[in-house]
């Protein structure tokens, strides 16, 4: 099965390089067949390698450059369910959103399809590959086709702004992962990622490797919108074109965290030290506060693509938490997160895109009553957004679970009334906005929310237009988003692509000295529903319910006295953070040498 | 071995992130991005360098002959393919930028606060 491991990213390159060639000469409809069949023909793919490597890992040298006495000579693509169920999902959302710009776009050149082709390669390349110098290369293929999407339609301000910032950030995050590269390769000889944890395994860890990791860190953290990394994410979303942000939200920042956790247990699992409850505490630290600050962010806007992107912010945290507590069974329910929370949140940015078709706005305020005709689209909204509440059995009910019992198993039983209280927060606002624009619910004017200026159309309205291919892959994706979590057998198998993930004397086996290692999967089992969960998941579903309740109808709830003081108490508070996303570029970047400075002293505290 | 070139790679990277921070022109800022990427090369040649070496063509030379690190010279070659892509990109953006605002100045853009 070797052969199928280059596809996922060969088919979608071949088909750009294509129709970068011939597309111009064909029509725009020839352009959309090939983009779809190619991303299509990418997912077949992904999903064949997933089931593949659940069985065992796979290591494909590009070349036939195989490891010779446990020698890395070449680049190789390592393959466990891990990293093909990432590619798988990036391919999914490609098709949903290919699907999807079939009738959005009036005037879209072929371009569109080349990047999007493009970046899906690089987000695939960037989950397969098992050489550190070959991951950048993707990371930055994946960044320059994202940064060039998110400025498609250059004539207006607003991509612009967002592009330079999403560009400048993430590009310094490169530098810092190609400087730790060169110092790992300076310490270790190696670029492959199991040779140089095999070099540094059993010895204590110097100050070079130390900011090695650091800065390999930062750099991927970067793409995963971790405090204080995140500034870019929210311009970015809120001027790409709405299926790209399905793509930025559902695989891209994931991706980021992919990487520190890839990094982390390929190259620091066998150093002492590298385990010690200090490095949960510190990462855990940064997970908890992109949780929250994306959380009480997202509840501050009214423009809806920023408000599902802090909402991103805050499922990013929940992702890092699960990394963090560093045992398979929360990375397992890390993994779970990611595919509802990438199925869900595309599908909600899709509901956007057809309110943005339709009504010609994407402002919470301005569209107030005027999604009622949309009720189709405006029930699969409301259906995604309780999806992320986690109420059990559905959405993300599987992986909060896992998070929270492994937490708690941990020594850490805060963590769970946490994630709950931020999963209301950032579930309340999704559900205000609903309120507000498919039913009219509440007063056309909310104070706390952020100033918005006047925006430009991304997609000239039609009326006439069929919805069903807009609507198809909207559904399709928020049903499969919320069934997820009653896949027979999926705990099971996500909880031994942890273990398989994890375990780095098995990878060094695979990559270096070519053995194949067999381990199976006991059958089908059905989801277990632990009622410490269960009770939590209720809570965060009745709780999201009342806080929008109370966020459209405070006016009439709370007398004006006490709302005012209220307002005094919170409005020192929520301005300064509102200041702190200026939305300048020198900000975001004296935050990023901040964020590296700090992370990367902290580290050197913890592990040498 | 002489820790000056990685003194300098550390000391041209804190310069070029200054000037990030505090420029005022997006032209400006970009090559001042290019700058800080440049620290990436003189690290990368850094570490592959070996004192009287030759460089790594293995024409016309005597087997066993001392060269430098090759590895590393090819990570260079790619990272400035990989960097020029996205400052050539930015530049565009930096046109495009001037021709709807009327200003280079990244602090005058305001559209993306809050």
């Amino acid at each position: 099965m070797d052969v199928l491991v280059p596809l996922p990213v060969a088919i979608p390159l071949i088909s750009a390089a294509a129709l970068t060639a011939f597309g111009h000469f064909l029509g725009k409809r020839v352009d959309d067949v090939v983009a779809l069949a190619a991303s299509t023909a990418t997912m077949v793919v992904s999903l064949l390698l997933v089931f593949h490597a659940s069985d065992h890992r796979l290591a494909y040298w590009f070349g036939g450059w195989r490891a010779r006495h446990g020698l890395a000579l070449g680049v190789s693509f390592t393959v466990d369910p891990v990293a093909a169920g990432f590619a798988a999902l990036a391919a999914t959302l490609m098709t949903a959103s290919l699907v999807f710009s079939w009738r959005y776009f009036d005037e879209v050149g072929t371009l569109f399809h080349v990047l999007m082709l493009v970046f899906l390669a690089g987000m695939c390349g960037f989950a397969l590959s098992g050489d550190l110098f070959n991951m950048f290369v993707w990371f930055e293929l994946m960044g320059a086709a994202a940064y060039a999407l998110t400025g498609y339609r250059v004539e207006e301000r607003g991509p612009l702004q967002g592009a330079i910032n999403f560009a400048v950030t993430n590009t310094l995050g490169a530098y810092c992962v190609l400087i730790g590269i060169a110092l790992f390769y300076g310490r270790t000889g190696a670029l492959n990622l199991a040779q140089i944890g095999d070099t540094l395994a059993g010895k204590k860890p110097d100050g070079l490797v130390v900011v090695a990791f650091a800065l390999v860190t930062c750099g991927f953290l970067v793409k995963g919108a971790i405090v204080p990394f995140h500034f870019w994410l929210a311009d970015a979303h809120a001027v790409a074109p709405t299926p790209v942000c399905v793509l930025f939200s559902g695989a891209m920042v994931e991706l980021g965290l992919y990487g520190v956790a890839r990094v982390y247990w390929t190259t620091l699992d066998g150093v002492p030290g590298a385990h010690s409850g200090r490095l949960t505490d510190l990462l855990l630290g940064l997970g908890v506060a992109s949780a929250v600050v994306g959380a009480v962010m997202c509840f501050l806007q009214r423009h809806l693509k920023r408000l599902l992107a802090y909402s991103t912010i805050s499922h990013a945290g929940l992702i890092l938490i699960g990394i963090a507590l560093l045992t398979p069974s929360a990375f397992a329910g890390s993994a779970a997160i990611v595919l509802a929370h990438g199925l869900l949140k595309g599908g909600l940015f899709l509901c956007v895109g057809i309110v943005l078709n339709r009504l010609s706005s994407v402002d919470e305020l301005v569209l107030h009553g005027r999604g009622r005709a949309l009720w189709p689209t405006g029930t699969l909204f409301v259906l995604a957004a309780v999806a992320l509440a986690a109420p059990a059995p559905f959405g993300l009910f599987l992986g909060k679970s896992l998070l929270e019992e492994s937490a708690t198993h941990e020594g850490y039983p805060w963590l769970a009334p946490l994630v709950t209280v931020v999963t209301i927060v950032s579930v309340a606002a999704i559900l205000r906005a609903a309120g507000r624009v498919f039913l009219g619910l509440g007063p056309r004017h909310d104070a706390l929310l952020s100033p918005e200026p006047d925006e430009e159309q991304e997609v000239e309205r039609d009326p006439r237009r069929s919805g069903v291919l807009m609507l198809a892959p909207t559904a399709a994706l928020i049903l499969a988003g919320v069934g997820l979590s009653l896949v027979p057998g999926l705990e099971r198998h996500l909880e031994h692509a942890g273990d398989t993930f994890q375990d780095r004397h098995s990878y060094v086996a695979t990559v270096l000295q070519g053995r194949i290692e067999h381990t199976a999967v006991d059958s089908l089992s059905m989801l277990k529903l632990a009622p410490a969960s269960v009770v939590w998941s209720v809570i965060s579903l009745g709780g999201a319910f009342a806080l929008a309740a109370f966020a459209l109808y405070r006016d009439r709830l709370v007398p004006e006295r006490a709302r005012r003081r209220a307002y005094g108490w919170t409005s020192g508070g929520l301005d300064v953070l509102r200041s702190v996303h200026s939305g300048v570029i020198g900000d975001y970047v004296a935050w990023l040498t901040f964020g590296v400075a700090a992370l990367g002293g902290l580290l050197a505290l913890i592990l040498t | 071995m002489s820790y000056l070139p990685y003194a300098l790679a550390v000391w041209i990277f804190v310069v070029g992130l200054y000037g990030i921070i505090t420029s005022r022109n997006l032209i400006h800022l970009v090559v001042c991005l290019t700058l800080t990427q440049s620290s990436t090369y003189v690290l990368l040649l850094a570490i592959g360098y070996v004192k009287g070496a030759t460089a790594p063509v293995f024409a016309d030379v005597s087997v066993g002959t001392r060269a430098v690190d090759p590895v590393v010279q090819a990570l260079t070659l790619t990272d400035i393919v990989v960097s020029v892509t996205v400052a050539a990109l930015l530049l565009a953006l930096a046109i495009q930028v001037q021709k709807r605002n009327g200003t280079l100045d990244p602090d005058a853009l305001t559209e993306m606060s809050g």
